[in-house]
């Protein structure tokens, strides 16, 4: 048997069984009536694609009731939920049944619904990790294939796909091959890609901007007429693409804006449930709500977040290169997460993607974000029953992460500003010092987390205070967020343009 | 040269099969999970006198006395998580807590398995004289992956339950005591063995002859035989005094009690058929598909009228006689007589031999095959009782490596229908293939592909591939193709023993090639 191929089969079966033996825990809402959860929400819409003329999918109607689990996702999950309603029909009429088929659980459609997620997960995101991993050409082929099971072991995504129930690896699997793609210098493929990724879920916008300023600031790179014609191109390609999956919703115009309506929800909350953002956790000072109308906050959300996306993205604008373009990604995402409207705890998810793109390089504070990243979902996963499974898969996480970078240098401090001044300016400190200092921040963080967690599991709040645990989780999270941002602005900022010889020769970067 | 392995490696091969063992923790659980919930009410909240007398449950106490006080030290920690479970009344009890506990009982005294296992891979032999670079060529590190990640202990302990993982350490911790030639401790742990799990007779004669050889005879001839003259009353009266203490501490507070007849009666049911419920496949299998073939033939010639057949139904759960038709029926005893009969060769060939700790190694795997195969009323499980010995034998010698791969593939797929629930098939598929791949890679990594042969699996024969091949189509055919050929009613027996049949073969063929290397191991010596 061939040792490379055994090597890499072996860690593709290992991923497998971690996602499936996830999926035997319960998935959100299991036996809670009459709204269940996003497992109910899928069936549903397997449910309502089968059954209605896909003209009705987006509207309200007596057949179809948009407060019972609405369609608000874009047409390629509807096409996808359609397909898995055709399989799912075919297996058990029940299950898709209009009307009666509403909370339908059983052991066998628990699996039907596992099985579609799988399956989702083994054509698209697994790989697209494999893919960028063994395009990783500095590292062994042994290196290679623990980074790719390190990347595939990211628990957040796990937990969220195979145990809360979501198709998420699709949309990020998508949005990765558009990474890929545009690194190895397909543009017109990975525009393709990236605009697939945006008609599967409307939340792939958290990455749309550093795409556009990547593009945009390569074309403008290049000869006048070679970059525009390049621009045209991709151009024309996103048009096509977005036309070409929109096009049964295209034929009426009051068809196309309710489908619009529907993904973009304004008139819903500035965040759901307790999430680690930034007004999530000013509202525990500032009950903004009480003095501001909705109007005036959406536009105060539009605004900060707009403020925010500003240095990343004009520095890659002018300075287009892959590294900054991959950090880009992590800056407008966090910047998303962290200020915009309505934002779920789930789409951490999205700055995640780019930060485990980030694992060869920045080994440490990826892990670091990643970790917290998962943390952060606590209060949704202990509601879901998934808490013995998040601890399960986050330790085997930090394993995968000891084990599976070894020898990619996992110093904590290369890059940072202080430490490279330091170095040079304040002799006397101790070698090393800034290196045990961050680690030390890593494990006092860590330990935060453990405790919070504890917290949550086993004390019951105070009755006068009975979303304490949550709040704080989300504030503590939040704190690190935003330490984040900084920080990958920082690196971003720092990092290499195009093509031209900088100071950091020494840093491995692609 | 020993191979010693660094020790953050095994701290890796221990986390990363822990982590998997935490993962499977929401499977299917089988009835041995309620037995031993029952068991730990019994001894938590019943009298000594009363643990083998109990019977408000039909899984009623039937494991050696030390079995039961563990069980009943473990009740004294799950009154923590949940004291209803702790009730004798409370039957099919499983709150959460109580599976949580359960399984977490299984994991932590698995910990006896990881030290076991940490210290057979010190007693490995290398193959080689340097030590390799590649850690995939370290016998000790492919020893301990072998042993830690086995399929059949995964599945049987961590998703169908039992407590096969802990009982497998202390059988590998006395073996590995002999190998250090510490046969007072090895006598020590195989005694206590014994009383947590009598299924462990079957390789008593390996350990009763080995130790009567080695250990009270200190010297022997210069062609390997026995010097009679060198016997040793001391080193039997130390031998006795470990053993019978042993058992005396177990099986002491039952004798004074007079209820010794009582606990052997519930060790030892008699009531039971050849074969168990679904068969293992041994010589029993194959038997009983040549009765039903001469069933089939004797009714076409009229040698026999349907009025002499006996129906039996083969589909049932639970456990069920099985009436031979043209053949005729085995007692007990036949059983008895045929496993000595298969056990004898290699205990001669054993006491004739200079009597190394490897010679007792290979009699130890070949008394476990014979009792596998000819036994009464074998369980399907018993093959982990021979792929864990093998495993050490399999990173020493290229030969054994052979009969490993081919054994462990198709022992272990026979454990596959233990497994019947749809949720847990991509789990056992997933294990499965990891261990057999890793098998594989690590064993070619060891011995490098000599001779390489074309269209063959490293180290196998063409035959042997040809037959692993028959083996995935077989799977395939009992996991998709009987249902799609819509048999699954007229025939609903047909898959579970279409596999029996064709992993005994695989298992036969095994036990005869490596019986055949036993015995004819010493002109190999001589001719090298």
């Amino acid at each position: 048997m061939d040792m490379k191929f055994g090597m890499l089969f072996i860690a593709v079966v290992f991923v497998v069984f971690v996602r499936w033996a996830v999926s035997l825990n319960p998935y959100s809402g299991m036996g809670k009536p009459p709204m269940y959860g996003d497992y109910e929400a899928q069936r549903h819409w397997m449910e309502i694609t089968t059954n209605l003329p896909l003209k009705q999918w987006y509207f309200n109607s007596t057949d179809n009731d948009l407060l019972y689990w609405g369609l608000d996702y874009p047409p390629l999950t509807a096409y996808h939920m359609w397909l898995c309603g055709k399989v799912a029909s075919w297996i058990n009429p029940d299950w898709t049944a209009l009307f009666t088929s509403r909370g339908h659980e059983s052991y066998g459609h628990k699996l039907f619904m596992r099985y579609s997620v799988l399956i989702g997960d083994l054509l698209i995101f697994i790989p697209a990790v494999l893919l960028f991993c063994f395009r990783q050409k500095q590292l062994s082929h042994t290196q290679k294939v623990l980074l790719s099971c390190v990347l595939l072991l990211f628990p957040g995504l796990i937990i969220i796909d195979y145990g809360h129930f979501q198709y998420n690896s699709i949309s990020l699997g998508l949005t990765l091959l558009a990474i890929m793609a545009l690194s190895q210098g397909y543009d017109v493929l990975g525009s393709a890609a990236f605009v697939l990724a945006l008609s599967y879920k409307q939340m792939s916008l958290y990455h749309a901007m550093p795409f556009f300023c990547y593009l945009l600031g390569k074309c403008w790179q290049q000869r006048w007429k070679k970059g525009f014609f390049s621009l045209c191109c991709i151009g024309l390609t996103v048009l096509a693409t977005f036309a070409l999956v929109w096009l049964p919703f295209l034929t009426e115009k009051d068809v196309f804006l309710q489908v619009v309506h529907r993904i973009f929800p304004v008139a819903r909350g500035v965040f759901e449930d307790k999430v680690s953002n930034f007004w999530c956790s000013l509202s525990v000072v500032v009950k903004f709500r009480n003095f501001m109308s909705q109007e005036t906050l959406l536009s105060l959300c539009l605004v900060t977040t707009l403020l925010g996306l500003l240095p990343s993205s004009l520095d890659l604008l002018f300075r287009p290169s892959t590294i900054k373009f991959r950090l880009a990604l992590i800056n407008s995402s966090l910047v998303f997460f962290l200020f915009s409207f309505q934002v779920h705890e789930k789409s951490i998810l999205l700055p995640a993607l780019p930060v485990c793109l980030l694992l060869p390089w920045r080994p440490f504070t990826s892990t670091w974000f990643l970790t917290i990243a998962t943390f952060s979902m606590l209060p949704l996963l202990i509601k879901d029953g998934l808490i013995i499974a998040t601890l399960v898969t986050s330790i085997l996480f930090l394993i995968a992460v000891e084990l599976g970078l070894q020898g990619i240098s996992s110093d904590p401090t290369i890059g940072c500003p202080i430490c490279m001044w330091s170095s040079k300016n304040l002799k006397w400190l101790p070698y090393g010092f800034f290196s045990v200092a961050v680690k030390s921040g890593f494990y006092t963080s860590l330990m935060g987390a453990v405790f919070l967690g504890v917290l949550s599991v086993t004390i019951p709040p105070p009755s006068s205070l009975p979303d304490l645990w949550p709040v704080l989780v989300s504030v503590y999270c939040c704190v690190h967020f935003l330490g984040f941002t900084v920080y990958y602005h920082q690196v971003q900022l720092m990092a290499p343009g195009p093509k031209q010889p900088t100071a950091q020769k020494g840093k491995k970067m692609q | 040269v020993r191979g010693k392995m660094a020790a953050p490696v095994f701290f890796f091969v221990v986390a990363t099969v822990t982590v998997v063992k935490l993962l499977l923790i929401p499977s299917y659980r089988s009835t041995d999970f309620e037995v031993h919930r029952n068991w730990l009410a019994i001894t938590h909240s019943r009298p000594l006198s009363q643990w083998y007398y109990e019977d408000t449950s039909e899984w009623t106490l039937d494991y050696p006395p030390l079995f039961a006080w563990f069980e009943f030290l473990l009740s004294h920690v799950a009154r923590f998580f949940d004291p209803a479970m702790l009730r004798v009344e409370n039957l099919n009890y499983a709150s959460f807590a109580t599976v949580l506990f359960q399984r977490l009982s299984v994991i932590v005294s698995d910990l006896v398995l990881v030290y076991a296992v940490y210290e057979c891979c010190q007693c490995v032999r290398m193959a080689g004289k340097k030590r390799p670079s590649e850690l995939l060529s370290q016998p000790s590190f492919v020893l301990a992956v072998l042993l830690l990640w086995n399929f059949g202990l995964l599945i049987v302990d961590h998703i169908h339950f039992q407590y096969n993982g802990f009982l497998t350490g202390i059988k590998l911790l006395s073996i590995a005591r002999i190998l250090q030639r510490r046969h007072l401790e090895g006598a020590f742990w195989f005694s206590l063995l014994l009383n947590f799990k009598h299924i462990y007779l079957y390789i008593s004669p390996a350990y009763f002859t080995y130790l009567l050889r080695a250990h009270c005879f200190t010297r022997a001839n210069k062609d390997g035989s026995v010097q009679w003259g060198s016997f040793s009353l001391l080193n039997l009266l130390n031998l006795g005094v470990v053993v019978v203490g042993v058992f005396a501490g177990s099986f002491g507070p039952f004798v004074t009690m007079g209820q010794l007849g009582q606990v052997l009666s519930r060790l030892f049911p008699v009531k039971r058929g050849l074969v168990h419920a679904y068969w293992a496949p041994n010589f029993w299998a194959l038997y009983n598909v040549a009765d039903k073939a001469a069933t089939s033939v004797a009714l076409r010639t009229k040698l026999l009228t349907p009025d002499d057949i006996q129906q039996a139904t083969m589909t049932g759960g639970l456990v069920q006689e099985y009436t031979h038709n043209a053949l005729p029926s085995i007692t007990p005893l036949v059983t008895v007589i045929l496993t000595l009969a298969a056990m004898l060769p290699a205990l001669v060939h054993l006491w004739r031999r200079p009597c190394t700790p490897r010679d007792f190694l290979r009699c130890l795997v070949l008394c476990a095959f014979a009792s596998f195969l000819f036994g009464y009323h074998v369980h399907e499980k018993a093959i982990i009782l021979i792929i864990i010995p093998l495993s050490l034998l399999a990173v020493e010698g290229r030969q054994d490596g052979q009969v490993f791969l081919l054994l462990s593939t198709c022992g272990h797929l026979s454990l596959f229908p233990l497994l019947f629930t749809q949720a847990e098939t991509p789990s056992k598929v997933c294990l499965m293939l990891m261990f057999t791949v890793f098998a594989f890679m690590s064993l070619e990594a060891l011995y490098g592909s000599s001779k390489k042969r074309p269209y063959s699996l490293c180290l196998l024969s063409p035959v042997e591939t040809v037959y692993m091949v028959g083996l995935v189509l077989l799977q395939l055919y009992c996991s998709v193709g009987h249902h799609a050929l819509g048999l699954t009613n007229r025939l609903p027996f047909l898959p579970l023993m279409l596999t029996s049949v064709y992993c005994a073969l695989g298992v036969m063929w095994s036990w005869l090639r490596f019986y055949h290397l036993t015995l004819t191991e010493r002109h190999q010596l001589k001719q090298s």
